[in-house]
């Protein structure tokens, strides 16, 4: 056993855990905060997106130990201090960029930070960044609808096919 | 998982100790150990990560080359090798997905070896220097085949250097579900002639194509190599595409590549 301490969604925490226990695992076992999703076991889906020091991860492929000593956040932390929807969460309701919503909490991660580094991208820039996302629900139109009206530009023009 | 304790040193000197104990296996960015340990195809007593050592980390140019440290993810070289060696960030950019970039190390790369990883066919198409914790190790001596190389138990890719060359080019195929490469080539024109790495084709792993290179450093045009003929006695032939195939893809990345860097 080893003990870890981070920032989770700005608390600081401290666990005891084994090597092998993943970061999704601490936080969803540990720290209950069951909105990061595991969608696989391969790496793949990307529904166990969260930041570590602000850069987007998937929490299932990075063992919790090696996020000793950083500032992790998840779909939990994304919502306004008033618990009002943020404005991507906003766009995803509004555009309807969910269906079942179980890749939900990883996609709305990765849009949070596409838009961080890239504040207005190209639809293309959205499709690409979204590699490593798996939707089976909505076909990704919506989604990519969601971040692109997120990040204030007009989607008037983008019609699902 | 099987279970296991993890280390993690912060200077390289601490790594190899903690490397020296039984079944002691190292961890860079995990993007494929970690899957491969869920799968229990790896029972690790010890892992030591390799990620939290300042050695380790940071790029330079200068001087015609770019030296970039063995634990640095690929989200940085494609983020900071963009002025210097163009064709190498745009390499980067384009394995796996962002989070995986985010995570994935270039010296993690080099040691595991995929005969279908991207990194491979940049070091050994530039000529690059492999740098370990007790020497150098020229990219011509340290591949050796499909998951090896020259790395002895215990040693560890401290970083690595490459010749900037006159332009490069890396043209991939992807394999649709895996996003790997089916085939990719990586084009480098040097001062004294062109080399030309291909990687995802070979049961031998990443190799150089000798008579591209040479019909490339007599004439760098694409009709150089329509002419030829991938030898494909020792390409791989599977579900995703015959022997014949990938010879074909071959000699199509080498033209577009070279077309894409001229
Ligand atoms: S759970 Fe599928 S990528 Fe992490
Ligand atoms: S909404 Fe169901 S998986 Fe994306």
């Amino acid at each position: 056993m080893a003990k870890v301490s981070m920032t989770v969604n700005g608390t600081s925490v401290s666990r005891e855990v084994e090597g092998q226990t993943l970061l999704v695992s601490m936080l969803r076992e540990d720290l209950r905060l069951t909105g990061t999703h595991v969608g696989c076991d391969t790496s793949q889906c990307g529904a166990c997106v969260v930041h570590v020091n602000g850069k987007a991860v998937k929490s299932c492929t990075m063992f919790a130990v090696e996020a000793d000593g950083a500032e992790v956040s998840t779909i939990e932390g994304q919502a306004n201090a008033d618990g009002t929807l943020s404005t991507i969460q906003q766009a995803f309701q509004e555009h309807h960029g969910l269906q079942c919503g179980f890749c939900t909490p990883g996609m709305v991660m990765s849009a949070a930070a596409l838009l961080k580094d890239n504040p207005t991208p190209t639809e293309g820039e959205v499709r690409a960044y979204l590699d490593g996302n798996i939707c089976r629900c909505t076909g990704y139109h919506n989604i990519v609808k969601a971040i692109m009206a997120a990040s204030g530009q007009d989607v008037s023009a983008i019609a699902a096919e | 998982m099987y279970a296991f304790d993890i280390e993690c040193p912060t200077s390289v000197a601490d790594a190899v100790t903690a490397l020296q104990a039984e079944e002691a296996q190292p961890l860079s960015g995990g993007q494929t150990l970690i899957p491969t340990l869920k799968q229990r195809l790896a029972a690790p007593s010890t892992l030591v990560s390799l990620t939290k050592i300042p050695e380790m980390q940071g790029i330079e140019a200068s001087g015609g080359t770019v030296r970039i440290g063995g634990a640095v993810t690929h989200a940085t070289v494609a983020a900071s090798v963009g002025q210097a060696y163009p064709a190498l960030a745009d390499l980067a950019s384009r394995i796996g997905d962002p989070a995986v970039r985010n995570r994935g190390t270039i010296g993690g790369s080099l040691a595991n070896n995929d005969p279908s990883a991207c990194y491979p066919a940049a070091a050994l198409g530039s000529g690059a220097t492999i740098i370990t914790n007790t020497r150098e190790i020229a990219a011509d001596d340290y591949f050796q085949g499909m998951f090896v190389t020259a790395l002895e138990e215990g040693e560890i890719v401290t970083g690595v250097s490459f010749p900037v060359p006159e332009k490069a080019n890396y043209q991939k195929f992807i394999q649709p579900a895996s996003r790997f490469p089916l085939v990719a080539v990586f084009v480098a024109k040097y001062g004294d002639g062109v080399r030309v790495a291909v990687t995802g084709a070979s049961n031998e792993g990443v190799f150089r194509w000798a008579e591209a290179e040479q019909a490339l450093s007599a004439n760098f045009s694409a009709d150089a190599v329509s002419g030829l003929q991938v030898d494909d006695s020792n390409l791989i032939a599977d579900l995703h595409g015959s022997a014949d195939y990938r010879a074909h893809l071959i000699k199509v990345m080498t033209g577009r590549a070279v077309t894409a860097a001229a």
